[in-house]
């Protein structure tokens, strides 16, 4: 039974105070209308005895407490999906902004979701080719991994997902990658770069997209994800297609989940961010991966700006405790025209171990990038000392370690945007690097792999150039 | 059953009146759904209920039925190679049940029911018996001898018992006393928040051996000792636990996932299995007990999971067992106890965290120890726990890492720095700390040498004076040092790189017995000090660098246990080849300046 009630109390900021309610639920599905007639949804935070509270999607512009009325729909909310939805543009809770015809769902599925049973997920070990040095080689991707792009205001953290996006592929497997990209708060023009660069690259018939732009609710942005994600799941669990779930700008949603705690009066956490934020943003996150016996899977890559480039800012911070590692862009390095700028000492990619190796890149990849990223960090060493006290005070095998990592920038780090290097190529320009440095440094690798590919030359060219 | 009326539904806590005679901590059914949930807080006839399942859905109205009982762990037979959520519900037969989600209401026994168990009796009709006496064994699985113990106060005669297959829940022993019969089953329930008793605390003296290098040989922890990892994200604090889980000298282990990744999970359930125990060559998960409550699973059920993991795990230290828990992340369990408490609307303390939060945390390491167990016949268990924190930013200011340090004894202190580096374990050196140490001296140097400990200090000594030269080379560059110090870097650094790096990836590296630990450290101080006496007797800086046997020693830790005899042999070399490089030397009668002019020349060339 549908009820409606003209009772509100209260209205602050994006919340609403009915009373006299009865019968209303947790997370129940509500819809506003205001005295002029339209129409706004939104969803209950909390009920106490005959009070409920409405969080409004839309934001409060134009609610008054004489003339509006309110509806409890006896649901929480709820999406039709369906495949037809590939292809398609929405807005951020899921209703066609394309002028196109609306979605007739094959299934209605709740937005939050439910937890993955940990036993019944697969583990994400096949190797995802991205034909990006810095990631194939270092910080290598696995289908059902969430790994984020850490950056900052100014740094080509759009390219770099979309050059993913565009290369992405699994090595002797045809089936390509659907796209589910979730745009929260962001800029026109950066949607509009991705809906640009998928059109270019005629992937835009394998992309669904939710826009949430700068301009629309803010409020809105809390079921933005949650919406791509349960389009994801049904697409990848039921329809059995490998989906790459792209989330930007992570920030922004944080920031208005922040903003509905501090209406509620919650005590905040750090830098105000309401205490829960930790587990909010898991229920996002662990919604990718693999289940065992199905076919499908979501890879997802969340991009969040990080306030004045601080790891420990809490967004970045508990990002980085849920998802199985993260690419961190280097304003440093892009200042050197290092691009893409990847900060392949600080990313990480949890999952790699289980992607590399025998069958899945090369046998001598893990041994492979343990060295380079030992030398690399020596080198950095170096280059500090440098700073200091001058080059010409270095000991010799501190030079060598210092031109290599120049070398390792400039050659391995650095490539054109629109260069796809195969996992061999990566490997074998790594060992070329290496040799630079005399072979008893080679500490961290077996000494098979060193008479393999340390001691002979490939007779095949294995430098690139861009 | 009686029931009251939900008032109030915020997130997981929810207020229902009506709840005159319930109990703090009771457990409870909310709404017809029959969600679980405790009871945190009474007010008149309200009670406050944190509920371990989404509430979406719930609201004022529905009825709230109490069961009068605190929340239960069932003990007994099929505990090992089981994967349970927070409350002890087998995730397993939930997925059997409901498929790959997991959705609300679910009620399985924590036990299968339908599996029939070989009950073997050790005491015979007639014999007194007491509360924790073992009355008789099942073999669980290869590795575990499950023993199955009279429950806590419960005494009397046995009037009857019997050997044969039986269910967790069939009758396989009547007990009589003055008063009343005792039916026993081979499962018995104990809350989960009141610690299990035993007869007496015993002091750490064993050592607790992990395989990893830099943990046994620096900062050992002993059986039944407390420690703690915290570190930043990517510090590789989850690594450690679960080379822990894999390598520990523990008979149990329980795995406590609270509030992490779903995928590791999934790692340990799927690598487990395939792993040998390197001291019995049996899989390691049939010595393992799971608790998973990924960070995706509802947020109080996560702060019931480490007490439902504890609880499980003195059960198995009453049989006289040694059992590890590793606790994968402490930090997740607090921020629970975080939310409920501002639900609660409870004054905080600091970072928002209840002010109880650091008596909680150090009640919770307190169920760690060595104890003599109850009953007959005497025994002693231990049971150690290893905790990791995960605190903002790395930063260990943090309130949960403050607590947790005051009452752990290990401290192993994970830096990013090393990370980025990877140098693995990113245990820092300078800064992590055991207090156990002089404790279990005198076990470790009686499984190794006399000399083990003593060895230890030296390098420690080596690597702390390090510290202090990187900082003059910082400021002046690494030529302004007198040989013998840049020997010493040279020196710590072959620790560091030869002995403390260990790839937890590499089939052999993995694990180092304590055996094989003590040959390596040896070879690597004996190396060290051979050189600095070559270099009091006049052998060139460089030329000792630029020895080849280096090459040898960087590779001892992927020689296998079964070889560790050539690692003694390294050093008859090293002796040789010091030798040699001395005996040339005092033949040598080139003047001084010319000889280090054909050392560059050397150097020089490859």
């Amino acid at each position: 039974m549908i009820k409606e009630y003209s009772s509100i109390s209260n209205v602050a900021g994006p919340l609403l105070l009915v009373e006299g309610v009865s019968g209303a639920k947790y997370e129940e599905l509500v819809e506003i209308y205001t005295g002029t007639g339209d129409k706004k949804r939104g969803r209950v935070l909390e009920v106490d005895k005959d009070r409920a509270l409405v969080q409004i999607f839309e934001g409060s512009t134009g609610i008054d407490v004489q003339n509006c009325r309110v509806r409890f729909l006896g649901k929480t909310l709820n999406i039709g999906v369906s495949d037809d939805m590939l292809g398609r543009v929405f807005d951020g809770l899921g209703r066609p902004k394309d002028n196109g015809p609306a979605i007739i769902p094959e299934a209605m599925l709740d937005v939050n979701g439910a937890p993955i049973n940990p036993t019944a997920r697969d583990y994400p070990n096949e190797f995802i080719q991205t034909g990006i040095s810095s990631v194939d080689g270092i910080n290598t991707l696995v289908r059902g991994q969430k790994l984020p792009i850490f950056s900052g205001s100014g740094l080509p953290h759009n390219r770099v997902a979309a050059q993913i996006v565009r290369q992405a592929k699994v090595l002797g497997k045809e089936e390509e990658f659907a796209v589910v990209f979730g745009a929260m708060g962001i800029t026109f023009e950066e949607a509009n770069f991705f809906i640009q660069d998928f059109t270019k690259s005629g992937a835009l018939e394998r992309v669904v997209l939710f826009l949430n732009l700068a301009d629309d609710p803010a409020i809105e942005r809390i079921s933005t994800p949650r919406v791509a994600f349960t389009v994801a799941e049904y697409l990848a669990f039921t329809k059995g297609l490998h989906i790459l779930v792209v989330l930007s700008d992570m920030t922004n949603y944080a920031e208005a989940l922040r903003e509905i705690s501090a209406a509620r009066k919650e005590i905040p956490g750090r830098r105000g961010y309401p205490g829960y934020l930790y587990t909010d943003l898991a229920s996002i996150y662990e919604r990718s991966g693999r289940i065992k016996g199905k076919k499908g899977s979501i890879t997802l890559i969340p991009i969040l700006s990080m306030p004045e480039d601080d790891k420990t800012h809490p967004i970045p911070d508990l990002t980085g405790y849920i998802t199985e590692g993260q690419i961190i862009l280097s304003r440093g390095l892009y200042r050197k025209k290092v691009s893409p700028p990847v900060d392949v000492q600080q990313s990480l990619s949890r999952l790699k171990d289980k992607g590399i190796g025998k069958g899945k890149t090369r046998e001598d990849h893990a041994d492979l990038f343990n060295q380079l990223i030992a030398c690399y960090a020596r080198g950095k060493e170096a280059a500090e000392l440098a700073v200091i006290l001058g080059e010409a005070a270095l000991s010799d095998m501190d030079k060598i370690y210092l031109k290599f990592s120049q070398e390792y920038e400039e050659r391995y780090i650095s490539q054109g945007e629109y260069e796809d290097r195969t996992i061999e190529q990566t490997l074998d320009l790594g060992w070329e690097l290496l040799r630079m440095v005399p072979r008893g440094e080679m500490k961290r690798v077996r000494d098979a792999y060193l008479k393999k590919y340390y001691d002979a030359r490939p007779a095949r060219k294995a430098s690139i150039t861009g | 059953m009686r029931n009251g009326e939900i008032t109030k539904v915020s997130g997981p806590l929810v207020v229902a009146k009506g709840m005159t005679g319930s109990k703090m901590y009771d457990v409870v059914r909310v709404s017809d759904e029959r969600l679980v949930g405790e009871i945190v807080g009474l007010a008149g006839d309200l009670a406050s209920i944190q509920v371990y399942e989404d509430t979406s859905g719930i609201g004022p109205g529905e009825p709230v039925y109490m069961t009068d009982e605190p929340l239960f762990v069932e003990l007994g037979p099929g505990l090992i190679e089981s994967i349970f959520d927070g409350i002890q519900r087998p995730l397993d037969i939930i997925k059997e049940s409901t498929g790959d989600y997991i959705t609300r209401g679910i009620e399985v026994p924590a036990l299968a029911r339908k599996k029939k168990w070989h009950f073997k009796p050790t005491v015979k009709a007639g014999a007194e018996v007491g509360p924790g006496d073992i009355i008789g064994e099942v073999q669980e699985t290869k590795l575990v001898l499950h023993k199955i113990l009279v429950p806590p106060g419960i005494k009397g005669k046995i009037k009857d018992i019997k050997e044969g297959d039986f269910l967790v829940t069939d009758v396989i022993c009547t007990l009589a006393d003055d008063k009343e019969k005792h039916d026993l089953t081979m499962m018995h329930r104990w809350p989960v928040r009141v610690p299990r008793d035993y007869k007496e605390r015993l002091a750490p003296s064993l050592t607790l051996s992990t395989g990893q290098r830099v943990i046994d040989t620096f900062f050992p922890i002993a059986k039944g000792g407390t420690a703690c990892c915290p570190g930043p994200f990517g510090s590789g604090k989850t690594v450690i636990q679960h080379q822990l889980a894999k390598w520990a000298d523990a008979e149990i282990i329980v795995y406590i996932g609270c509030g992490e990744r779903g995928n590791e999970m999934t790692d340990v359930l799927l690598e487990f299995p395939e792993l040998k125990d390197p001291r019995s060559g049996e899989p390691l998960m049939k010595r393992t007990v799971l608790i998973a409550n990924t960070s995706n699973m509802p947020v109080a059920a996560r702060e019931a999971s480490v007490y439902t993991g504890i609880t499980i795990a003195e059960y198995f230290r009453d049989m006289g067992y040694s059992v590890a828990v590793m606790a994968d992340s402490t930090s997740r369990w607090a921020e629970a106890m975080r939310e409920i408490s501002g639900r609660l609307e409870e004054m905080p303390g600091e970072e928002g965290y209840p002010a109880y939060l650091a008596a909680r945390v150090s009640s919770f390491y307190e169920r760690a120890g060595r104890v003599k167990t109850l009953g007959k016949p005497e025994r002693e268990g231990a049971l150690s726990v290893v905790g990791a924190v995960s605190p903002p930013g790395g930063d260990l200011s943090d309130p949960v890492v403050q607590a947790t340090l005051r009452v752990v004894k290990v401290f192993w202190s994970l830096e990013d720095k090393l990370a980025y580096q990877r140098h693995f374990p990113a245990i820092s050196w300078l800064n992590s700390y055991s207090l156990y140490i002089d404790d279990i001296a005198d076990d470790v140097n009686k499984m190794t040498a006399k000399d083990f400990t003593e060895l230890s200090r030296e390098a420690m000594k080596l690597l702390e004076q390090e510290a202090e030269l990187q900082e003059i080379v910082r400021l002046i560059g690494v030529d302004a040092l007198s040989p013998e110090d840049r020997l010493i870097l040279e020196g710590a650094r072959s620790l560091r790189e030869d002995f403390l790096h260990q790839n937890a990836f590499h089939e052999i590296d993995t694990y180092a017995s304590l055996v094989k630990q003590y040959r390596m450290l040896s070879v690597c101080m004996f190396h060290y000090n051979k050189a600095r006496e070559a270099l009091k007797r006049g052998v060139a800086f460089d030329d000792i660098v630029k020895m080849d046997i280096r090459n040898k020693i960087a590779r001892m830790r992927y020689l296998e246990e079964s070889k560790l005899d050539t690692i003694d042999a390294i050093k008859d070399e090293l002796t040789a080849d010091f030798d040699r490089m001395i005996k040339g030397e005092t033949e040598n009668t080139e003047p001084e300046t010319a000889r280090d002019k054909v050392t560059e020349g050397h150097g020089g060339k490859k």
